[in-house]
């Protein structure tokens, strides 16, 4: 039976923060951009749309490197953290977390954009005739009917921040304890001479757990689906 | 009291519409498909804007493109019941019904458990809307815009998607929210039978622009509008009241502006107020009173307009002390020599009355003007 070691325990551990952190965080602005590419027409929008998929065609390096430029520690954007809020980002594992959530955000905004051009938009005119303003359509009708589109997203995202190697790499080092998660622990083992069992162990791991994952987010997804009553369980969106 | 005036270009398709409605009452907005009548309604209740003109409720403006005003539908009061349910799927009955409650003030029309008793839809409360019958949805659908204590209610073909059965078992409901409520209510139809039934006025439709208004009875017997309201079923539209039932034949005796008129037994109080349809095709012309007939009901009048139809048939509209139509073949208008002015009797086949052309007493036994 596998028992961990403290090594990939701690890397276990730092993988699920920063992925926690990562999807959590990103949620917010997942949830407003996909309403924007979904339900508005701005100029621009095209533009947006590309500069939110950017990551899931660059180089995960380029990411890294661009995030370093901005986030580091002479970055404008860093410094600006740093001399207002006093929060250092790079080389910490708030920096992995920052790289997992670009990384994971396409993923997570095409889901939910998916979802919510899903919803009819004739309730949400009934609605409106009822007398509910946008803010409350969007709590009472939008966001439930396109909540299994949104848990997907969250999914996908989730899985997609812990395995996420090369912007992290780039941008936050490889650091014991700091920002050595799952991937980066993987690829440290690979690269030492007879690391190939604790390799393998760490494979294992992470197979575990995005299957654990994706399997959770069908299982939520039906039931999800069922109190919105749908007759059929499947995902038909995302 | 409703009146709305307004332009809008949707493609090819210009909508140019202006008419008013009384303060209560049923209004019906009756046309062919692509008349225009759902792009009225979705301007009155802001879902769609006019380029120009001014829509008011009472004092209220909800649209008027000279001062700017264009409320939106979030603020006009405007209860809306659509062609489908359009019920919010992830909510039970309850909470759809109370879900336009929150902006009630003080006190709606309507509470919670009137609209849940004038429908009849208390044993549904706990149900989510995809359990429902075609026939309760629609009934939801209307307790919900209710609930949300509008000063009108829009209906868009609510009874389009349901079968026949489904029909009968939701136009009751109607009547009555009409009478009870006494809002005003703008009906769109293209279903004769359901606006001879609901209708107290109509408002005919044509290619975007209004092409009549007015009470159900004289629209009904103007000939010009004759193929808007269709041939088939057309006829006129009597207002009349049960005088006596005579249980040995079968039948009920009722007072209409012509005189007394057999039809077969109704299931229906004396004094109630009916509406009843008599269709041209069911009227038939003499000289004479005849002496030796089947036919009961015979009205003495004249002959007011004669329809410049092609074909066999024409339409004859007569004035019996109530506009009433006839159709004849062109030989007998030729052989009785008839032309507008002439003396006729009109014949009345009793048995031609059936259930269907009758109307309930919308005004609970209170006569119409």
């Amino acid at each position: 039976m596998l028992t961990l070691t403290p090594l990939e325990v701690e890397a276990l551990g730092l993988s699920l923060r920063v992925a926690v952190w990562s999807v959590g965080c990103s949620l917010p602005f997942g949830l407003a951009v996909g309403w924007l590419l979904a339900r508005r027409d701005f100029p621009g929008k095209i533009l947006l749309d590309g500069l939110v998929h950017l990551p899931l065609v660059l180089p995960p390096v380029a990411v890294g490197y661009v995030l370093l430029v901005l986030l580091g520690r002479n970055g404008w954007l860093g410094m600006w953290l740093r001399d207002w809020f006093g929060i250092t980002v790079a080389f910490t594992w708030k920096g992995a977390a920052v790289a997992a959530a670009v990384m994971a955000f396409p993923l997570m905004v095409r889901a939910i954009r998916l979802s919510m051009e899903a919803v009819d938009r004739r309730l949400e005119a009934a609605a409106g005739t009822l007398g509910a303003g946008p803010v409350r359509v969007f709590c009472t009708v939008t966001l439930p009917l396109a909540l299994p589109g949104l848990l997907t997203g969250a999914v996908l995202a989730f899985a997609r921040s812990l395995g996420e190697f090369g912007a992290t790499i780039t941008f936050v080092s490889n650091i014991a304890g700091e920002t050595r998660t799952l991937p980066l622990a993987l690829y440290t083992l690979i690269q030492r001479p007879g690391g190939e069992a604790g390799a393998i162990r760490l494979a294992v791991v992470s197979i575990v757990i995005a299957l654990a994952a994706l399997v959770a987010s069908e299982l939520i997804a039906r039931r999800v689906h069922r109190g919105l009553g749908r007759a059929d369980g499947r995902q038909r969106h995302a | 009291m409703l009146e709305v005036r307004i332009r809008r270009r949707l493609g090819a398709f210009q909508l140019d519409a202006a008419f008013s409605t009384g303060a209560k009452g049923i209004t019906a907005l009756f046309g062919r498909s692509g008349a225009g009548k759902t792009t009225v309604v979705n301007a009155l209740a802001g879902l769609l804007r006019p380029e120009s003109g001014r829509i008011s409720v009472g004092d209220r403006v909800l649209f008027d493109s000279e001062t700017g005003v264009d409320l939106a539908a979030r603020h006009r009061r405007v209860g809306y019941v659509f062609q489908e349910d359009r019920l919010f799927p992830h909510m039970t009955v309850e909470r759809n019904l109370r879900y336009g409650m929150a902006r009630n003030r003080s006190t709606g029309a309507l509470t919670f458990e009137q609209a849940v008793d004038l429908l009849d839809i208390g044993a549904l409360l706990g149900r989510q809307p995809r359990a429902l019958s075609g026939g309760e949805k629609q009934r939801v659908a209307i307790g919900r815009a209710l609930l949300s204590d509008p000063d009108i209610v829009l209906m868009d073909e609510p009874l389009a998607s349901l079968d026949a059965g489904r029909k009968s078992e939701i136009l009751p409901f109607i009547e009555r929210l009409a009478d009870e409520l006494r809002l005003p209510v703008i009906y769109v139809s293209h279903q004769m039978d359901e606006i001879v039934r609901l209708a107290d006025s109509v408002v005919i439709m044509n290619d975007g622009r209004v092409a009549a208004v007015g009470p159900l009875e004289e629209v009904m017997s103007r000939l010009d509008l004759r193929p808007l309201t269709g041939r088939y079923e057309a006829g006129a539209v009597l207002t009349t009241t049960v005088r006596e039932h005579d249980l040995t034949f079968g039948l009920t005796r009722l007072s209409t502006p012509a005189g007394l008129m057999w039809v077969p037994h109704l299931d229906a109080p004396l004094h109630t107020t009916l509406r009843v349809r008599v269709r041209a095709r069911d009227v038939s012309l003499a000289l004479s009173r005849p002496t030796d007939s089947s036919i009961l009901n015979v009205f003495e009048g004249t002959v007011k307009e004669i329809g410049q139809e092609d074909g066999p048939q024409v339409d004859v509209l007569l004035d019996v002390g109530a506009p009433l139509w006839a159709r004849v073949t062109r030989k007998s208008l030729a052989e009785l020599r008839l032309a507008p002015g002439s003396p006729v009797f009109a014949l009345i086949k009793a048995v031609a009355i059936d259930r269907y052309s009758v109307g309930p007493g919308r005004s609970g036994g209170r006569l119409r003007r």
